[in-house]
């Protein structure tokens, strides 16, 4: 392996986190802070991420990375080699295959089971931030569960655009109680946060950790005459033709034309490897993944 | 037929290869040494020891070599290896009474105990460039002095004396740790100065000036800088008793502020206190400026709303490692957030546009 301990963090480290991230499964969508440690990588990468990977991963455990929704995404590979070389443990790319799941910006599109935990990384975990800049303020906020600020936004949002203008990072309410920023994951993906695994979220350079357990109640905010509707380009797949599937859209060619594809590549080869071919696909070979 | 494309993994093992070589430069011209750095660019290799908070002149010469010169990014790779060691113990707080001054300079009297001591400083030198350097680095002996044998008392005692300057009460026996404890707010002024001394260089300084052109304005004399090395001792419990574990060069700074009072008080001058690794003034003094400008509550002054002022957004935002971070992440993908966008965008101009022909329908 390597001079490090496993998982790079010293076994205190682990236990501080640990207790942290206990603290949170106790609180659901409460910030919980704590003493974040430099990473070997830069903070805004998902340090806080790898830090709570690197406190719940034990040796027998597979790892899977992605960033927005891809595992060979430079970030993801970069992280998942972190992991590789610093605990030795196994890698997938497969999603049903993973214990332990890091994600950037989105959750994966074939449902979670409920030995399953998924790692967000979160670069501003405070939902209200882009209301009231103060930390000191926010927290009071929370405390007092003094959440009319955000409903104004919202209600703006509408009177402004007809619409709620926020269209990743979506607020959630959860368990009732705390007002939570699910990381910049696309609002296609909020109804998925109620889910069977465990989800666990990570701020390194803020130095909080929260956390969702199993089948809490996770609710997108809305208005009862404009409700929550999760969105996605209004396309199928062109590699795998799935129509259910969060899609990224590319540019291929000088005159701008688009195809769109799945963000989560597992879910898309799979499907492929299934016999499912979109309208600009090939069918599924190892080499051409 | 499109066919996904792939390659992040090769990618990043290119990239790092040509960085290396990128690195090194030239091969036909001599490879530097971590030595030629620690003893010629000493002053770099303060400034990485003093944000990158670890005393090891050869570690950060290496992070310099390492970094290219990008001193963030050797600051960086110092964290990152501090936080990887062990934590035996705390030392004694070091005697700066004791120091051996290198530099001694107070700018409110002309002479005291210890002398006035300029030192090896830029200060008066002219900045003309040096074209001489430039072939031959050569440097004849400079003068020497008998060492100075008498104690260097604090300016500040003076004042003391005579009650002139308010009294600091003691603080917690053991401080709070900034690396091992999140920072919540508000923070004890232990904290403040720990987040101040590994701070940015730049956004310490830039803080530190926007108080002397105005923002929270409060004039600052430089009672005392002084640079020089210090013992550093520890307890051992073995011992039962303390001793030296080793020396390291501090840069000391304590500013004599404006005075307050009342009716019942009689005024007393206020103060504000830096202290930095390695000889690093530029950077003592600001963080004094600074450590006084946030003073403001418990010296019963008023909130100006200037920045300087402002706790949060100082001890938030000075810390370059987790700027620079935050900062350079936005280059990473962002594909799955700008999709939501553009659909979001698209479908807000479908509806403004359907809208505007229908009212010129009407």
């Amino acid at each position: 392996m390597s001079d490090y301990n496993f998982a790079y963090l010293d076994e205190q480290t682990k236990r501080m986190i640990r207790r942290a991230i206990l603290k949170g499964l106790a609180i659901p969508g409460y910030q919980v802070p704590f003493a974040s440690r430099e990473m070997p990588m830069p903070y805004g990468w998902g340090t806080g991420g790898v830090q709570v990977s690197a406190a719940v991963l034990t040796p027998d455990d597979t790892f899977k990375v992605i960033d927005q929704g891809a595992d060979d995404t430079t970030n993801a590979v970069s992280i998942r080699r972190f992991f590789q070389k610093t605990a030795g443990v196994a890698v997938t790319e497969a999603t049903g295959e993973a214990n332990v799941i890091q994600t950037r910006h989105r959750i994966p599109e074939a449902e979670l089971r409920a030995d399953q935990i998924l790692v967000y990384q979160v670069p501003i975990p405070e939902p209200l931030r882009f209301l009231e800049p103060s930390e000191v303020e926010t927290r009071k906020m929370h405390a007092l569960e003094e959440y009319g600020l955000m409903h104004v936004k919202l209600y703006e949002d509408i009177s402004q655009h007809g619409d709620i203008a926020t269209a990743y990072a979506y607020p959630v309410k959860v368990e009732g109680r705390y007002v939570m920023d699910p990381s910049p994951i696309p609002k296609f993906d909020n109804p998925k946060l109620k889910m069977a695994g465990i989800q666990l979220f990570g701020a390194g350079r803020e130095q909080r950790i929260y956390a969702i357990p199993p089948y809490t109640e996770v609710v997108s905010l809305d208005f009862e005459d404009y409700p929550f509707q999760p969105t996605k380009a209004d396309h199928a797949c062109d590699l795998c033709g799935a129509e259910d599937s969060y899609l990224d859209e590319l540019i291929i060619d000088d005159a701008g034309n688009r195809m769109f594809m799945c963000s989560d590549t597992d879910y898309c080869a799979t499907r492929r490897k299934e016999g499912h071919v979109g309208a600009q696909g090939v069918p599924y070979t190892e080499d051409a993944a | 037929m499109y066919v996904a494309v792939k390659g992040g993994e090769r990618a990043i093992d290119n990239a790092h290869a040509w960085l290396a070589e990128e690195r090194r430069g030239d091969t036909s011209i001599p490879e530097l040494s971590i030595e030629q750095i620690r003893e010629q660019m000493a002053l770099a290799v303060n400034r990485v020891m003093a944000e990158g908070s670890l005393y090891d002149p050869d570690l950060a010469a290496l992070a310099i070599k390492q970094a290219r010169g990008d001193l963030i990014e050797a600051i960086f790779l110092i964290r990152a290896y501090r936080t990887t060691l062990p934590r035996f113990g705390g030392s004694e707080p070091i005697s700066t009474e004791d120091m051996a001054c290198d530099r001694r300079v107070s700018a409110t009297f002309k002479d005291a105990p210890g002398g006035q001591v300029l030192g090896p400083t830029f200060d008066y030198t002219h900045r003309l460039l040096d074209f001489k350097l430039a072939a031959d680095g050569e440097v004849g002996d400079a003068p020497k002095a008998e060492p100075n044998e008498v104690r260097t008392p604090h300016i500040m005692s003076f004042l003391d004396k005579e009650d002139l300057i308010q009294g600091e009460p003691s603080g917690q026996e053991i401080p709070d740790d900034l690396t091992r404890t999140p920072l919540e707010l508000p923070a004890s002024r232990a904290l403040r100065l720990q987040s101040l001394t590994r701070g940015d260089e730049g956004f310490v300084l830039g803080m530190a000036y926007s108080t002397q052109r105005g923002y929270a304005r409060n004039h600052a004399f430089v009672a005392e800088l002084r640079i020089g090395a210090v013992a550093v001792e520890m307890e051992i419990p073995e011992l039962g008793f303390a001793i030296e574990i080793g020396e390291i060069t501090v840069t000391e700074c304590e500013t004599v502020n404006q005075f307050q009072g009342s009716k019942t008080q009689p005024p007393q001058f206020t103060r504000g206190y830096g202290l930095v690794f390695g000889m690093t003034e530029r950077k003592a003094i600001s963080m004094a400026l600074v450590d006084r400008a946030l003073r403001w509550k418990e010296l019963g002054e008023d909130n100006l709303g200037a920045p300087a002022q402002d706790e949060e957004f100082v001890l938030y935002h000075c810390d370059n490692i987790q700027a620079t971070g935050f900062l350079e992440h936005i280059k990473l993908p962002h594909y799955v957030d700008f999709q939501s966008e553009l659909e979001l965008i698209r479908k807000l101009r479908r509806e403004a546009q359907s809208n505007i022909s229908q009212e010129a329908a009407e």
